[in-house]
């Protein structure tokens, strides 16, 4: 088992006749993930990569089956395209699109809302969710791992990979990029709740960066809500104030943000928080193997 | 991208919302013609983009034009806060008899957009919002309805404005918010808005944030880069398309991934305190997931440039691009520096992990690159970058 992406899910594309589209279908297929179709207006019709291209979301669901959209498209039109994801109620959209102007998330997260949220959003800027040995949606690399018992939520790609990797032995139920821009669909909050309901799932990671309060509201639901042992780390203790590092999220304004207030804040709540990605790997190996 | 107070007040004009009129002087000579301009009793307002200059000396009423040309020549060259003043903005005094504070902003938490207003403007709002938080009206903004005139009133009224206030706020609000989405800010701020002696709501100030994932639908953007300011490495590296900050260091930092970067930067920190001097990271440097020869080799580039770096960190996780592909660029990176004329001599330690990690690895002992070191973990060659730089090698 595995939470929000399982060996069943029925994946289309939007966007996948794009570069990155294309090349990310490939590894998904590659990776025995069920791709099933694409969505381009322009190419409705034709065939790309092996698959059908449909007009709309909504047909691609009504003649495949799909219940996973990810998104490629152009950051200009990743709104509409994720508006019609929502329209078209698919239960899992991801976002992988970077540099989707924080004013377009606002609104297509407020459009899901009003809409009775039928549709959960991960992303934007994100790499995707991968559910080891079942499937893969998006562009995290199918072999650094395996299947396993631990999971993985994280606002960084490298890193979650890093962690992946390094925990490779014993392995994934699921690892999900939430993404680090300011606005996101799925937080850290949501990805708990998953693995703490999740039978398959024992232990979980949680991987945070500067910016937003995001870590320490995670806190405080781990405290009230999640029993599993979890633990994190949080990438960015030595960034200047006021400068972004990389992700548009990534800024720490003021005494807001900072690394050590969520460190703080995880360790309060019994979180052991790795210094390093590699010894946030020991305290997790040590919980694994003491299991 | 912030802006200065003078471009947050010209976009507030263009889009009707009252300012007072003002004119922009590098020089204290600028300022007294500015003044002369404006006629009466003008504002000398420092233009640096941080809060508090107020408090900091960097705002001053000046009587005539030689008071002025006095008042700019204590302004300009002042440092706020880390930013030094290079220009000031002469703007006519205005008669103020009330002063209220307004934004609009990102709400992330709630992952909405906020209005956020106080009868209670001024310098001391941060106070205000600490000890008496009912005065300040923190309102949600659905940004799929936005925020029409009687909307406007309503968060005006919210903030407890007057009634005499009630009908210019709304105008003005109406206004803000039509700046605030169609620039694609992430904040605009009036601090104060204030009504005036003859009965007008007028911004007196302005804040704004604007989203730089938005630059390709706002093309006009591009010129509010303040060139002066900009770090010559950043502006070179951004021409280049490269994900740079320049830090105070002297390991220069290569990674793939922003989060692994920041990592990268933290645990060389860690490092470094062991050895004499704490060598720190000289800057950040994301070269993204697929990172090719010439990607590897700009960056490269880059931070050689840096006369402070004295040791190079390569710190690669091979996920999307498996790292016998990264090694190549790096090997190609030397070689088409070389081509250029600017050959490694810096110490490289590099560490590659993740997909293909060994016969990357391979490739570069193989390559027999001087200077180049390669270590197994992210923590130890962490280690070894601190310790080269140290050593100033």
């Amino acid at each position: 088992m595995a939470i929000w992406l399982t060996e069943n899910s029925k994946i289309i594309v939007q966007g996948m006749t794009g570069g990155e589209g294309t090349k990310h279908t490939r590894r998904m297929l590659a990776s025995g993930a069920k791709v099933v179709g694409g969505v381009n207006a322009r190419k409705a019709g034709t065939v790309h990569e092996g698959l059908p291209v449909f007009g709309t979301v909504k047909e691609a669901m009504e003649q495949t089956g799909a219940d996973v959209s990810v998104v490629f498209v152009p950051p200009a039109f990743t709104k509409d395209a994720v508006k019609e994801a929502i329209d078209a109620e698919i239960p899992l959209c991801v976002v992988i699109t970077e540099g989707v102007p924080v004013h377009d998330t606002t609104e297509f997260w407020a459009y899901a809302g009003a809409k009775g949220n039928k549709t959960r959003i991960i992303g934007p800027n994100c790499p995707g969710i991968a559910s080891p040995g079942a499937s893969n949606a998006g562009i995290i690399p199918a072999d650094i791992t395996t299947p396993g018992r631990v999971g993985l939520v994280s606002k960084s790609g490298t890193l979650t990979y890093q962690l992946m990797y390094e925990l490779r032995d014993f392995g994934f139920s699921t690892c999900v990029g939430i993404g680090g821009d300011p606005v996101i669909g799925t937080t850290h909050i949501d990805a708990l709740q998953a693995f703490q309901d999740d039978p398959a799932t024992e232990a979980i990671v949680m991987i945070g960066e500067i910016g937003g309060d995001a870590e320490e509201r995670a806190a405080a639901y781990i405290e009230e809500h999640v029993t599993k042992p979890v633990v994190a780390y949080v990438a960015g203790f030595t960034a200047p104030e006021g400068k972004t590092m990389g992700h548009a999220g990534a800024i720490v304004s003021g005494s807001a943000g900072t690394a050590q207030a969520k460190k703080e804040a995880l360790e309060k709540v019994g979180v052991r928080v790795g210094k390093t990605p590699s010894e946030t790997a020991r305290l997790m190996r040590e919980i694994m193997q003491s299991r | 991208m912030d802006l200065f107070e003078h471009q947050a007040k010209e976009l507030f004009a263009e889009y009707g919302i009252p300012v007072p009129r003002g004119i922009v002087a590098h020089t204290a000579d600028d300022a007294r013609a500015a003044a002369e301009q404006l006629t009466g009793r003008v504002v000398v307002k420092a233009q640096v983009k941080t809060g508090g200059r107020g408090k900091a000396g960097g705002v001053k009423v000046a009587d005539d034009a030689s008071d002025a040309h006095a008042k700019a020549k204590q302004i300009l060259g002042m440092d706020i806060k880390g930013h030094t003043v290079h220009k000031v903005l002469i703007e006519e005094a205005s008669q103020i008899a009330e002063e209220y504070y307004f934004s609009f902003l990102l709400d992330r938490a709630n992952r909405t957009f906020l209005a956020i207003c106080s009868a209670a403007g001024g310098m001391d709002i941060e106070e205000v919002a600490h000890t008496a938080p009912e005065k300040v009206a923190k309102v949600p903004v659905n940004p799929i309805e936005g925020v029409d005139l009687a909307r406007a009133r309503e968060i005006a009224q919210a903030g407890g404005l007057p009634e005499q206030s009630l009908d210019g706020a709304a105008a003005l609000i109406e206004k803000l918010w039509a700046v605030f989405v169609d620039e694609d800010a992430t904040l605009v701020e009036v601090n104060p808005m204030i009504l005036s002696a003859d009965g007008q709501v007028k911004a007196l100030d302005g804040k704004v944030t604007l989203d730089e994932n938005a630059n390709f639908r706002q093309a006009e953007h591009a010129s509010y880069v303040d060139k002066a300011a900009e770090d010559p490495l950043e502006a070179r590296a951004k021409e280049k398309h490269l994900n740079y900050v320049k830090l105070d260091g002297t390991v220069g930092i290569i990674g793939n991934g922003a989060g692994l970067v920041m990592s990268t930067l933290d645990v060389v920190a860690y490092a470094g305190e062991a050895f004499p001097g704490q060598p720190k990271p000289a800057n950040f440097l994301d070269i993204g997931g697929g990172a090719s020869a010439e990607v590897m080799a700009n960056g490269l580039e880059i931070i050689l440039s840096d006369p402070s770096v004295k040791s190079v960190f390569v710190n690669v996780f091979g996920g999307i691009t498996a790292c016998d592909a990264v090694a190549n660029g790096i090997v190609s990176a030397f070689q088409l520096l070389e081509s250029r004329g600017e050959a490694v001599t810096h110490p490289l330690v590099v560490r590659l992990d993740g997909n293909n990690a060994t016969l990357g690895r391979q490739i570069l002992a193989d390559a027999g690159l001087p200077r180049v070191e390669l270590v197994d973990t992210m923590d130890d060659a962490a280690k070894r970058a601190a310790e080269l730089a140290a050593v100033g090698a």
